[in-house]
């Protein structure tokens, strides 16, 4: 394998919180140096010296909430498709959801998943399993066959266990088998309406969800994970109050970690306009009060990572009225340039934004990448922190094209993205 | 009937809601229609104003008074009227609203008229197609046509609305009729009260410009006009209040409640009528109530909205 050489890159590293100009060397597959101290290596003989001076790279991307099609429903997304997606993004690694058809629940199915990545897809896919057969929220799935056949969490989706008595005895049970357990709060009966509960979804006349739907359910997890020590993850929170409540768990010493939608830092629920279904998500876009609350504990720590929560929708099932349309909306190819808008903005420094979006997940879920030490696999994207662009559906490489994004102007491009030292994708 | 242009040209090529009316707008739809009562108290009911135009009545959700009322107002005009029932249409085989509107917008109608169950679908449709649009009720969102009929049968009772205070009763949550009626009525200047039980009541009521009253006695005091709401029956067992006798005990309005408006106000119902629910017999059919007089306004509105989008001077300017 040949080797690469980026010269004059600003390198941002959050496992080593470094933020520096310098040379990265990429190896075998490996990255062999990164920083301002390997300037002085030299060049290796017949390596590709590729000009970064003005250019930014940062580990790359490790995205841990992708909602895919495959198996089941590959109409919209396919395991190969969401992975171009992901490369064009930044995104190096991805965890898929189990919510497919059949329910990813079983070894075979685990094996599947990691198969068709295997052949088809550009960058790393790490499944995770459901914690109860079938997502139906009853009995729990086989955590430790299912770990040692390479799923890295267990979630039940977008589903969320109503039964207290299970979820406790699956967090204990996961506990021995050091697995995490990453759950997304919505209680199914205050969950009816279609977006945040409030003056503006009392005009439109569509029917609320209130911030206590979330709040309610994530509060029970925090007590059960700290009763039970588990390795808990609240998956996607979006308010203000949620913020507060995984803070005082953290300080109470429980093993928790919390994620944000990268929707729920950029958007807020004027977005969804009259009734425009590409903005109906779970969680629903909140009051920008909420948004503001979500940025500032990205700021500082108590929400740990930000995720996509990838999910491709075909345009069959948003051209309806929006109560009926379908939930959620792509994201792979928009996270980092939506997620720079917090840099651009002053609101969350650079390094944070990285450890968010690659260190701090890969730490959370055990994997390899969200580093450049040297050693580490050569997961990496070059980047123009600067370069404007504005999303357009065509450009997508995701099947779907439900984009909250279309039409925005970001500004932040990913110009390489390689895994494992392979160039994946080239702008 | 005076020439159309004696109105000024009416701003919007949809009627989708009240909320992005003008106070003016909304005034020329009343006096337009004060017109068309006349029209409809001759003899000789019809007339040309939209001869030739073709008239499309979409309905998702069965509504024999909002249907005739709009079909009526249609032919009184002269255009060509067409009912599409749900029950007998596709849109039962899995067709989507969206394929429903495109296929009757290569009919080239001039209007479409339209009710869904869901809030958005009449917005969604204009998206979609080359007619006006007018919403006959969209889910929780808006009924139009309804909160100008009755801002219509206040003004010919009562005069200028500004002066007025008027309680909405009932199941606001769910209803379009009471959200369109607190945009007009706040647009006109009316002094606007809300009165229901607070599971009937949406997020947000108190930033919605009204005066929120949990108890009739409150809030029916010194009222002009006191508009019931109807409530539906699947919401009366248990869900959103215990039973249908509670309901009626603390929120139907009798004679003992009505005393405590003013002696002259006005009752109105946007019916159809759940009597011994929200309304006691003897009120519903009492002397001040004007529910029948609201039917008739209903008519004359939609011939004054539809009169109002299809302006042929609209035309003359797109050519």
């Amino acid at each position: 394998m040949t080797t690469t050489v980026f010269t004059d890159a600003r390198i941002v590293d959050p496992s080593r919180s470094l933020d520096e100009i310098g040379t990265v060397i990429v190896a075998d597959g490996k990255i062999q140096a990164a920083g301002a101290s390997a300037r002085n290596q030299g060049i290796p003989e017949g390596a590709d010296v590729i000009d970064a001076r003005g250019k930014t790279i940062m580990p790359g991307l490790v995205d841990a909430r992708v909602f895919v099609g495959e198996p089941g429903g590959e109409h919209r997304e396919t395991i190969a498709s969401a992975g171009r997606a992901a490369a064009a993004g930044g995104v190096t690694s991805i965890i898929t959801m189990p919510d497919t058809d059949p329910v990813i629940d079983d070894v075979a199915l685990v094996e599947f998943v990691l198969r068709a990545a295997r052949d088809h897809a550009a960058v790393n896919v790490y499944p995770s399993a459901a914690i109860t057969r079938g997502l139906k929220g009853q009995e729990m799935t086989e955590f430790g066959l299912l770990g040692q056949a390479g799923a890295v969490a267990f979630t039940d989706g977008r589903h969320t266990i109503s039964d207290s008595s299970l979820l406790r005895r699956a967090m204990t049970y996961a506990r021995d088998f050091g697995a995490v357990i990453a759950h997304e709060t919505a209680d199914p009966y205050l969950s009816g309406g279609v977006m945040n509960e409030g003056l503006y979804a009392s005009w439109l006349g569509l029917g609320g969800i209130p911030r206590e739907a979330e709040i309610i359910p994530l509060e029970r997890d925090l007590r059960l994970a700290r009763l039970t020590q588990a390795n808990y993850h609240a998956a996607k929170i979006s308010t203000a109050v949620s913020a507060d409540v995984v803070s005082r768990a953290k300080q109470d010493g429980a093993l928790v970690t919390a994620g944000v939608a990268i929707h729920s830092l950029a958007l807020n629920e004027h977005d969804v306009g009259e009734y425009r279904t590409f903005f109906r998500l779970a969680p629903p876009l909140r009051t920008e009060d909420d948004r503001l609350a979500m940025i500032e504990a990205l700021k500082t720590g108590t929400l740990d990572i930000i995720v996509s929560s990838h999910d491709p929708q075909d345009v069959d099932t948003k051209r309806l009225p929006f109560a009926d349309a379908a939930i959620g909306a792509v994201g792979l190819e928009t996270l980092l340039a939506v997620g720079l808008r917090l840099h651009h903005n002053d609101q969350v420094p650079l390094l944070r934004l990285v450890d968010a979006l690659s260190t701090a997940p890969a730490k959370i879920f055990d994997l390899p990448g969200g580093t450049l030490k040297p050693g580490a696999p050569a997961d990496l994207i070059l980047v123009d922190l600067d370069h404007p662009w504005v999303v357009t559906e065509t450009d997508l490489h995701s099947r779907s094209k439900n984009s909250c994004f279309e039409g925005a102007r970001l500004q932040g491009k990913v110009l390489q993205t390689m895994v494992a030292g392979r160039t994946v994708f080239s702008h | 009937m005076p020439e159309t242009a004696t109105f000024p040209l009416f701003p919007h090529r949809h009627l989708l809601g009240i909320q992005h009316l003008s106070p003016s707008d909304i005034v020329s739809l009343l006096d337009r229609a004060d017109e068309a009562v006349a029209v409809s108290r001759q003899s000789e009911k019809k007339t040309a104003a939209l001869r030739g135009r073709t008239q499309i009545n979409l309905f998702f959700e069965a509504s024999t008074r909002t249907q005739s009322s709009f079909e009526l107002a249609g032919k009184r005009l002269g255009a060509d009227v067409m009912n599409m029932s749900v029950a007998s249409s596709s849109v039962k085989k899995g067709e989507t609203l969206i394929d429903t509107a495109m296929t009757l917008n290569a009919m080239r109608p001039d209007i479409l008229i339209i009710r869904h169950a869901a809030a958005g679908a009449a917005a969604l449709l204009a998206q979609k197609v080359g007619c006006s649009v007018v919403n006959a009720g969209d889910g929780a969102h808006e009924h139009p046509t309804q909160a100008l009929l009755d801002a219509l049968t206040i003004r010919r009772a009562k005069g200028d609305l500004s002066k007025l205070i008027v309680a909405i009763c009932g199941d606001v949550l769910h209803s379009r009729v009471a959200r369109s009626n607190i945009l007009l009525l706040n647009a006109l200047g009316a002094r606007v009260r809300v009165i229901a039980p607070s599971t009937l009541l949406p997020s947000g009521i108190h930033q919605m410009s009204v005066d929120v009253f949990n108890r009739m006695e409150d809030g029916l005091k010194d009222a002009d006009v006191v508009m019931m709401l109807r409530l539906q029956r699947e919401r009366m067992a248990g869900a959103f209040v215990p039973s249908v006798r509670e309901y009626f005990h603390f929120f139907g309005l009798d004679q003992a409640k009505l005393r405590l408006a003013k002696p002259d106000a006005l009752v109105m119902h946007p019916g159809p009528m759940n009597r011994g629910v929200e309304i006691a017999s003897e009120i519903a059919d009492g002397p001040q109530s004007v529910i029948q007089e609201q039917v008739e306004m209903g008519v004359a509105v939609r011939m004054a909205v539809m009169q109002a989008l299809l302006d042929p001077r609209r035309n003359e300017a797109s050519l």
